[in-house]
């Protein structure tokens, strides 16, 4: 598994990977101030940063004594893009339903009419 | 952990940072909400797919739309292709097969239903052409108390990456493109 798609994907598997971009999402941070949020040595949030980087999920300037750590948002909103189309399939899904739904309701209630019918006849 | 953080901050709202990590797996739409448009949320805990949707129905009715085989094609989609149902057993311990075709295009799929109750469905789901990928779905009707039916479906995968992929896809709704770039995802960035 090595195209974008994939590595994507397996940056994402981890746990706190996804808690780094949720909350590079707020805005840009430094190493250490990531590392704050979490359990983990600075180490471990350093080689978390690196799956990241390596996905293109995140990037970090080079210049700056700080190097902040930001959030690659158009790579994000592709996988955003994908679970809002996942979304959408599932409520045209839910539409058809809906209308077998009501089919059958209008089946019952005709069934149900027939049945007065015979009752008044009888 | 201690960095140049000021340490009076300790009557403050918690580290946001923290916030994020918070589980919320517990979250569902409350009873008081209308569901119309269908709620998709991916579990952090395990690699699984959660959606609901409310509809106007009881949960017998809508058990029906799904055991029913006639009824299942009809609304099963996606809207541009056609469901042939190959195998139906849907009843505990049962299995299934259905192929929807567009043209020359074919997709099957099939899989068993562990556990069919009064407003449960437990089923094993299976794309023929990529069957190591298999899920485990499992749908609950509950009866709202106003003439709504809530729909909760829970697509369990076999890891994060599959899960990720599944939702790509579209693979649940058999759209074409989601199988191409799954497929594409899958063949080691093999070309399609």
């Amino acid at each position: 598994m090595t195209d974008p798609l994939s590595q994507v994907f397996a940056a994402l598997a981890d746990p706190t990977r996804r808690d780094m971009v949720a909350r590079l999402a707020d805005g840009d941070a430094t190493l250490s101030e990531l590392a704050e949020s979490y359990d983990v040595s600075l180490q471990a949030v350093a080689k978390h940063l690196k799956v990241l980087e390596g996905a293109g999920l995140v990037s970090r300037t080079k210049q700056a004594q700080r190097r902040p750590v930001h959030l690659e948002a158009e790579v994000f909103d592709l996988m955003t893009r994908w679970i809002e189309r996942y979304r959408r399939q599932a409520q045209e899904r839910f539409t058809r339903l809906d209308a077998v739904l009501a089919s059958m309701e209008a089946e019952a209630s005709q069934a149900g009419t027939d049945q007065d019918d015979k009752e008044e006849a009888s | 952990m201690s960095t140049d953080r000021s340490t009076d901050r300790s009557t403050e709202q918690p580290n946001p940072g923290q916030a994020h990590l918070q589980p919320h797996e517990e979250w569902h739409p409350s009873p008081a909400d209308h569901v119309s448009v269908a709620v998709v949320k991916a579990d952090d805990r395990v690699p699984a797919v959660h959606i609901w949707r409310d509809v106007h129905a009881t949960p017998q009715q809508v058990m029906r739309a799904h055991t029913d085989p006639e009824l299942f094609a009809r609304w099963i989609g996606p809207h541009d292709l056609t469901t042939e149902i190959d195998v139906w057993e849907c009843r505990t311990l049962g299995s299934y097969r259905y192929v929807q075709r567009r043209g020359e295009e074919s997709y099957a799929f099939r899989g068993t239903f562990p556990y069919v109750g009064d407003d449960r469905i437990v089923q094993t789901f299976c794309y023929e052409e990529w069957p190591q990928a298999i899920a485990l779905e499992t749908m609950t009707f509950t009866a709202m108390g106003d003439g709504r039916t809530r729909i909760h479906g829970v697509s369990l995968c076999d890891s994060f990456e599959s899960r990720d992929a599944f939702l790509a896809s579209g693979m649940e709704t058999g759209v074409n493109e989601g199988y191409e770039k799954l497929d594409r995802l899958l063949s080691d960035g093999g070309t399609h």
